[in-house]
């Protein structure tokens, strides 16, 4: 077995097992814990194909970012998690039946895996040889593909104007700061200067 | 392929090491270490009480903007890292529908700013 | 990207431009104070556009690579989605303006809304299929939680969220087992590459995913467990957005893949949409009849219609496509008339949606009852109002093409599903005796409850000319 193998397998078995204590750990803050060390370990798998720039936007985004939110959400809820585990555990018994089924389905499926005659040579952007992935990627993705980045800029968007549509609220009751209004106040209405003669007071 | 692997080698080693030594500081701590527990001395408290509450708060909801708005741009960034890696050799097309990109999430920020979801009260 | 791709999708860039627009104009003038200007600007622009589209195109264009086609499939579609999504627009201007959640973001999300379902029909390629479905999707799952102050709206746009969430992560992966067997993701790469074979089994296990995946977004049995709740927690508004636009987009997306993409493999799906569709129409007529609310009774309604829209394209020909989406299209403007009528029902200034509440309502308003019983029988599919008509058109292709099982399952799920209708209708002429609720309506929501009506009964003579049109847009589809 080469170092690449063993990393293999190191990263594989690191994801999937952090994938089902992220389901089956009591805590929802090491709920999300285990999440950011699967999804380590899956950055760790992207790298291992090839596919450096999805791994390191893996570790951006959903280690950086995603997680992050992840864990201000659990903290957010303010929800008894131990109950509630109690009535997943209650349903477990035909959720792992299902589940074993899927995987049955899914293997089968997989297990007879044929591609078409010719699949490969239809692939539309194959992985060009010396060109490393972010510059590959770059080649294509705002020219041949530029429609689709327009509308994932569109998508952006609506997620801003959602997030702020359905959390913010302007609160009327306190005091804002109003960097203009304190610039543009003049001394000389604001303060008055007074000569006051000892001993006699204002 | 193995080419740019070995460029990873560095970073496998250094997760290597580092997963190692939390594991031998974790186990030393519980191989070496004195453990006498008993009930009162394990037992949370707060200031010489006992626990009153759950340890965790709720979070105002203000963070989750924040966080939500943060990573919006955070993939609006993701987005140009390979526009800027393959800058040389863009099409003037693909320079344009960049700034396309970058106009709408620009229209986003100023919705955000005059809507006053930046100010925290 | 040349010039005449942006020519081809220049509808959809205007109203994109207009979306951003709007947005910048009411933030930077008067916020929510000039919403109901925008709410009319925005219904106008899309009845403009449904024009143009209507008018001017022609032919079949295809844009960008593979990644998006015009064509007059498309085109109907995307008609219907404009006029019916600019419909609801203005009738519920009324109510949202009473009711204080008319946002000056309401017209711009709803109008990006719109434009994910315009691209969703054009869709040629499951790249462009998953963007355009989920830039539709976001702006529903934000539309349906608008009363935030609301429990239940909060809970109809998380329910929303989850699950559709959950079923584009059952579209994705079947889209990716697709990819992995033709090499592309262009549909017609994936009908090229099934020619001459029998579809090898992971194949299938990604079209079931992929079907199941937008079943969701129809609500079709077994994927519809969202519906009811989110019908119910949304302002009701968005609930008339939910059951007219969408439905059709997610209806002509599902042709577009069966026939685009699996076109080659129609027994292979045939049997999977027979499935739903049967699966639908049952439990839309039979969950219906113990409903005390109104919106709730639509939503398992709409999963019944949605069935036998399924009818036709399980048939998988060309009056199979033909007959769905002159279904599509009478549902949709059934659906306009209803809910101007269930937006109009208040009682002491609040709005109500319990269904006894209209407990002998015709002696209040004789016109509106009368106009709702002409809507009602038409859901019901009772002779002569055009509902009937569109399940006549589904059921006679089945039976054309040899699915006289299908049809008599249609026939009988629609019998069970009149009696819920009838028993407004009952309610509202011989109910018990008690004050019913008001009904306020702007002259807009009376002219299109009575406009409908109207429609209902005059139809019956050609449907408009629909039919011609509707089988363009099918052969156009079915090749």
């Amino acid at each position: 077995m080469s170092v690449a193998d063993i990393a293999f397998y190191a990263f594989a078995v690191v994801t999937v097992v952090a994938g089902l204590m992220l389901t089956i750990s009591r805590n929802p803050v090491h709920s999300v814990l285990w999440m950011i060390l699967s999804f380590l370990g899956a950055a760790g798998l992207m790298v291992l194909m090839g596919a450096e720039f999805v791994a390191m936007l893996v570790m951006i985004v959903y280690v950086g970012a995603v997680a992050v939110l992840f864990l201000f959400v659990v903290m957010m809820l303010d929800v008894d998690f131990a109950a509630l585990k109690g009535e997943i555990s209650r349903a477990m018994p035909l959720a792992l039946l299902i589940g074993v089924v899927l995987i049955i389905q899914i293997s089968l499926g997989i297990g007879a895996w044929v591609e078409a005659d010719g699949a490969l040579g239809l692939r539309d952007a194959p992985a060009p040889h010396g060109v490393d992935n972010a510059r590959a990627l770059g080649l294509i993705l705002y020219d041949k593909y530029g429609f689709l980045f327009q509308i994932a800029g569109l998508i952006l968007l609506v997620a801003m104007i959602g997030a702020i549509l359905l959390t913010l609220r302007h609160r009327k009751d306190i005091k804002r700061q109003n960097v203009l209004q304190q610039m543009w106040r003049d001394p000389a209405k604001a303060m008055e200067l007074k000569d006051v003669k000892p001993g006699q007071g204002l | 392929m193995d080419a740019l692997l070995r460029e990873y080698l560095p970073i496998l080693i250094l997760l290597a090491v580092a997963a190692g030594l939390g594991l031998i500081l974790i186990l030393a701590a519980a191989v070496l270490a004195v453990r006498n527990p008993d009930p009162e001395k394990v037992s949370a408290y707060e200031c010489g009480f006992n626990a009153f509450d759950d340890a965790r708060m709720k979070f105002d909801v203000r963070f989750y903007l924040v966080s939500i708005l943060f990573i919006i741009f955070d993939l609006e960034v993701a987005f140009l890292f390979p526009w800027a890696v393959a800058f040389g050799d863009l099409s003037m097309t693909a320079f344009w529908s960049m700034m396309v990109f970058l106009a709408v999430l620009t229209i986003g920020f100023a919705y955000e700013w005059k809507k006053g979801a930046l100010e925290w009260e | 990207m040349t010039p005449s791709d942006f020519q081809t999708v220049l509808p959809e860039v205007v109203l994109a431009l207009w979306a951003i627009a709007a947005l910048m104009f009411g933030v930077y003038t008067g916020k929510d104070r000039v919403a109901v200007p925008l709410v009319w600007a925005t219904a106008g622009l899309m009845a403009a556009l449904a024009l143009w589209i209507g008018l001017a195109g022609q032919g079949e264009r295809t844009a960008f690579g593979t990644l998006f086609i015009d064509d007059a499939f498309a085109r109907f579609a995307k008609v219907t989605i404009l006029i019916s999504a600019a419909a609801v627009l203005i009738m519920a201007q009324d109510y949202m303006s009473r009711t204080g959640i008319l946002r000056f973001e309401y017209p711009v999300l709803a109008s990006l809304a719109v434009l994910g379902m315009l691209l969703m029909v054009s869709a040629s390629d499951l790249m462009s299929l998953y963007m355009a479905l989920e830039l539709q999707s976001l702006a529903l799952y934000v539309l349906a939680a608008l009363r935030r102050d609301s429990l239940k709206s909060t809970e109809a746009g998380l329910k929303y969220f989850i699950l559709g969430a959950l079923s584009s992560g059952l579209l994705l992966y079947g889209a990716s087992l697709a990819y992995g067997f033709a090499g592309t993701t262009a549909f017609a790469g994936i009908l090229a590459s099934l020619q001459g074979e029998a579809a090898p089994l992971g194949l299938l296990f990604g079209l079931v995913f992929v079907i199941a995946g937008l079943a969701f977004k129809i609500s079709a049995v077994p994927f519809h467990m969202w519906t009811p709740d989110v019908y119910e927690g949304s302002p009701t508004p968005v609930t008339a957005f939910f059951a007219t636009a969408p439905k059709v987009a997610a209806m002509a997306l599902i042709a577009r893949v069966v026939f685009d993409a699996f076109g080659a493999i129609p027994g292979d799906w045939g049997q999977m949409l027979a499935g739903l569709a049967v699966a639908s129409m049952f439990l839309g007529a039979i969950a219906a009849i113990g409903q005390k609310d109104i919106k709730r009774l639509m939503a398992y309604s709409s999963i019944a219609h949605m069935g036998y829209a399924l009818i036709g394209l399980a048939v998988g020909t060309v009056e199979g496509v033909q007959a769905m989406l002159i279904y599509m299209v009478i549902y949709v403007t059934m659906n306009v008339g209803t809910f101007a009528f269930i937006l109009s029902l208040e009682r002491d200034g609040r709005p109500v949606s319990d269904i006894a509440s209209l407990n002998m309502f015709s002696k209040k308003e004789p016109l509106k009852a009368l106009a709702m019983l002409v809507l009602l029988f038409s859901l019901a599919g009772v002779p002569p109002m055009v509902g009937f008509f569109g399940k006549f058109y589904v059921l006679k292709a089945a039976v054309d093409a040899d699915m006289v099982w299908l049809a008599l399952a249609g026939a009988v799920a629609s019998v069970i599903g009149a009696f819920y209708y009838l028993r407004i209708v009952y309610f509202m002429y011989f109910g018990a005796d008690q004050e019913p609720a008001d009904s306020r309506m702007a002259p807009v929501q009376w002219a299109m409850l009575v406009a409908v009506a109207v429609i209902m009964l005059a139809g019956i003579v050609n449907l408009f000319g629909l039919e011609p049109v509707a089988q363009v847009a099918a052969e156009a589809l079915v090749r």
